[in-house]
C-alpha cells in the first residue's frame, strides 16, 4: 500500500474518510488556480486540462481521469466499454471505520465510475486495440474481485480477438484490503490469463502511470512484452513508508521512480504524456 | 531452541503443563502421584482442545507466527526422507529465504521450494525472517521450470511475512519478480501442490503459491496484508490489528469457505508448535494423497484444471446479462 509524495496530491480521498467536509477531486483541486507540486508554480486549471493535464511550466504529469485519458489515447468516439454490468460486492462484509459498501457508493459518487477498472475496446489512430485501465481516484485504484474479473476477461477477448492489449496502470493500492484474500487471489487470476495470451502470440503494452504499486506492480502491470512508464511516476512493490521503515534510513535519491526503474531495467521506456498515442501505436505496428 | 513468549490464551495450558511435567519428574511416584498425572493429562487434553477450538483470529496469527511452530526445515528433516538442496539463481545471489532442491516423499520424487523463516535466532538472520527478495523467487521459479522438465512434481511450503520490503528489493524488481512467477507457475506443465504452513503473507506468499492443490494448516492465514499493516492504513494505527485480524477474514475456515483453498489439514491438539511429529505426519499424509491425485490427471488437462481453478476466484454481481462482442 502506498500513497506517493505527499505534496503531489494533497486533496487525495483518505482510505478512511470519516471527515465531514465533501471530498476533492484527485491530484487537480477544485478552484480556478492550482500549484504545481514540482515547480511550485501558480497555474490556471483550465490551461492544465487543456494541456494533456500537463504543468504548462514544467510538463509535471498530473493525475488524469479514466474517461480523460480514453479521450486522450483513443481515436474520437471509438472507444466502446465492456462488462459495465459488473458490480462490487463485499464478500467479506468488511467494516473498517466505515462498511466498505457505503466506502462503494462514495467513491463511485466522487468519480463518476463504477469501479476502479475500466476495459473495452477501442481504435488508436486507426488500430483497433483491446484496452484496461485502473483509475487511482477510486479506492486507490486497487485491484478486488471486479478489476481482477474485468482485466481477466478483457485478457480472454484480446486472446480471442487477436488484438493488442493494452492496459494503463494508476494504483497506489495495490490488492484492495477490503476483499481480502480474493483480492490477493485476483493477481494470479490476471496473471494467468496474460500467460495464456502470450502463448497466443499476443502483444500486450503495460502503461505504468503514478502510482503503480502493490500488487498491481507484482502482477498484470509487469507484465507486459513492452513496458512504458510515464515521467515521474511512483512505481514499485513495497510502499516508499513500508521500506523506509524496515531499513530505517533515508532512502536513495528517486528512489522508485520511473527513472530509477529505468535505470535498473524493469521498464522499457518512458515516455511523456504528449508522446504516448504515438508510441503505443508505433510499438503495435512493429509487433502486429 | 530460543524459549518462546507464551501466548496469553495459552496461559492456563502451560501451567497445567508446568504441573504435569513436575509430576512426572518424581522420582518414585505413589499412587496417588500417578493417578494425578492421569487426571491432569486428561484435564490438559480437555483445556487444549477448548482453548484451540476458540481461537479467535487475531489469536490464531499469534499461533501461526509462534516461535516453536514447525518452520520449513523441520518439515524437510521430518516429513522427506532426503533433500538436495540446489541453491543459485543463476543471475545474482542465493536468497536463503527460499529453499529449494530436490526431495523424496517416500518413494515419489518431488522438486521441494520452502519458505524458511529460520528456528533460533541465527537461522533468522541466516533465512531474514522468510522474507525473500527478488533472487529468491527466480530461484524458486528456476527450480519449478526445471522440475517440470524433468517430470517431477513441485512441492512448495509457504511460511513468511511477505517479500522483502527493502531498497535492494526494489532495485532488482521484486514486483516484476512476482508477476512473473504468478504468469509462469500458472503455465507450468507439472503437478504443483502448494501448503501455507504459518503465514501466507501477500504477494510474497503467492510468489510461490500458484498451484494445482492449495492446503493451509489449521492454524495458519493467508491474507493480502499483514493485521497491522492493514489496521496502520485504515483503522490509522497498527494496534488495531486484532479488528482488522477479525475483518481480514483470513483463517484456514475462511479461506475454504471463500474458495481459496482446497484443503485445511489438522493440527495436533493445541496446535502444531506441541507436536512437530504428529504435524508432519499429517503434512505427509495429505501432500502423498495431493500428489497422487494429480498425477492420475492427464497431463492435457492438468493446465486448463489450474487456470479454471484461480479463474473461478472472486465474487461480485453481474447485474444485466449483456452479451458483447
Amino acid at each position: 500500500m502506498s500513497t506517493g509524495p505527499e505534496i503531489a496530491r494533497p486533496a487525495t480521498p483518505s482510505m478512511n474518510d470519516e471527515s465531514s467536509t465533501p471530498r476533492r477531486k484527485r491530484g487537480v483541486p477544485e478552484g480556478l488556480w492550482l500549484r504545481c507540486p514540482k515547480c511550485s508554480a501558480t497555474i490556471f486549471r483550465k490551461q492544465v486540462e487543456k494541456n494533456l493535464r500537463l504543468c504548462p511550466e514544467c510538463s509535471h504529469h498530473f493525475y488524469v481521469p479514466a474517461r480523460v485519458r480514453i479521450q486522450q489515447l483513443f481515436d474520437d468516439d471509438s472507444f466502446e466499454e465492456w462488462y459495465t454490468e459488473l458490480r462490487s460486492v463485499d464478500p467479506l462484509n468488511f467494516h473498517d471505520q466505515k462498511p466498505y459498501k457505503t466506502r462503494l457508493i462514495a467513491e463511485q459518487k466522487k468519480t463518476g465510475l463504477d469501479e476502479a477498472c475500466v476495459v473495452g475496446k477501442g481504435y488508436m489512430r486507426g488500430r483497433p486495440v483491446v484496452f484496461g485501465l485502473t483509475d487511482s481516484a477510486f479506492i486507490m485504484g486497487s485491484m478486488g474481485s471486479v478489476v481482477g474479473e474485468k482485466l481477466t476477461r478483457a485478457t480472454e477477448e484480446a486472446t480471442r480477438q487477436k488484438l493488442p492489449l493494452i492496459i494503463v496502470s494508476g494504483s497506489g493500492g495495490g490488492a484492495r484490503m477490503h476483499e481480502g484474500i480474493l483480492s490477493l487471489m485476483q493477481m494470479g487470476k490476471v496473471s494467468a490469463a496474460l500467460g495464456r495470451f502470450h502463448d497466443a502470440g499476443g502483444l500486450y503494452i503495460s502503461v505504468l502511470t503514478d502510482p503503480t504499486m502493490g500488487g498491481v506492480a507484482a502482477s498484470f502491470a509487469s507484465l507486459g512484452d513492452v513496458i512504458i512508464a510515464e515521467p515521474e511516476a511512483l512505481i514499485g512493490f513495497a510502499g516508499p513508508r513500508v521500506v523506509k521503515a524496515t531499513v530505517s534510513s533515508e532512502l536513495p535519491e528517486g528512489f522508485q521512480t520511473s527513472e530509477f526503474l529505468l535505470k535498473h531495467g524493469f521498464i522499457d521506456t518512458i515516455v511523456p504524456r504528449t508522446e504516448l498515442r504515438s508510441e503505443i501505436v508505433r510499438i503495435v505496428d512493429y509487433c502486429t | 531452541m530460543s524459549a518462546p513468549l507464551p501466548l496469553p490464551f495459552e496461559r492456563p495450558i502451560l501451567e497445567l503443563e508446568k504441573q504435569l511435567s513436575d509430576l512426572e519428574k518424581q522420582p518414585d511416584p505413589t499412587a496417588v502421584t500417578r493417578e494425578s498425572i492421569r487426571r491432569i493429562r486428561t484435564e490438559l487434553n480437555k483445556l487444549k482442545r477448548e482453548v484451540y477450538e476458540k481461537l479467535n483470529p487475531w489469536e490464531i496469527v499469534q499461533v501461526a507466527r509462534h516461535d516453536a511452530r514447525p518452520k520449513a526445515m523441520d518439515y524437510i528433516e521430518l516429513v522427506f526422507d532426503e533433500f538436495v538442496e540446489l541453491h543459485g539463481d543463476k543471475a545474482y545471489g542465493d536468497d536463503r529465504a527460499i529453499l529449494t532442491g530436490f526431495a523424496k516423499l517416500g518413494d515419489r520424487k518431488v522438486m521441494l521450494v520452502a519458505q524458511q523463516k529460520g528456528r533460533n535466532l541465527r537461522e533468522r538472520l541466516e533465512h531474514n525472517y522468510g522474507m525473500a527478495h527478488p533472487e529468491g523467487y527466480r530461484k524458486a521459479l528456476s527450480k519449478i521450470q526445471m522440475a517440470a522438465k524433468f517430470n517431477l512434481p513441485v512441492v512448495c511450503l509457504i511460511d513468511t511475512a511477505g517479500a522483502y520490503p527493502g531498497v535492494g528489493a526494489e532495485e532488482r524488481g521484486q514486483a516484476y519478480q512476482i508477476a512473473l512467477n504468478l504468469r509462469e507457475m500458472a503455465r507450468i506443465d507439472t503437478p504443483i501442490v502448494c501448503v501455507v504452513i504459518g503465514e501466507g503473507g501477500s504477494g510474497g506468499a503467492l510468489g510461490i503459491g500458484i498451484g494445482d492443490h492449495v492446503a493451509v494448516l489449521q492454524f495458519a492465514y493467508y491474507s493480502v496484508i499483514s493485521p497491522e499493516g492493514c489496521a496502520g492504513i485504515l483503522w490509522k494505527h497498527a494496534k488495531h490489528a486484532d479488528k482488522a485480524a477479525h475483518a481480514l477474514r483470513f483463517t484456514s475456515k475462511d479461506l475454504l469457505e471463500l474458495g481459496v483453498v482446497d484443503e485445511i489439514i489438522s493440527e495436533p491438539i493445541g496446535g502444531a508448535h506441541r507436536n512437530h511429529r504428529q504435524m508432519a505426519t499429517n503434512l505427509h499424509a495429505s501432500l502423498t494423497s495431493a500428489l497422487k491425485d494429480l498425477s492420475e490427471i492427464p497431463k492435457d488437462q492438468l493446465l486448463d484444471r489450474r487456470y479454471e481453478k484461480f479463474r473461478k476466484i472472486g465474487v461480485f454481481e453481474e447485474t444485466i446479462a449483456v452479451g458483447q462482442a
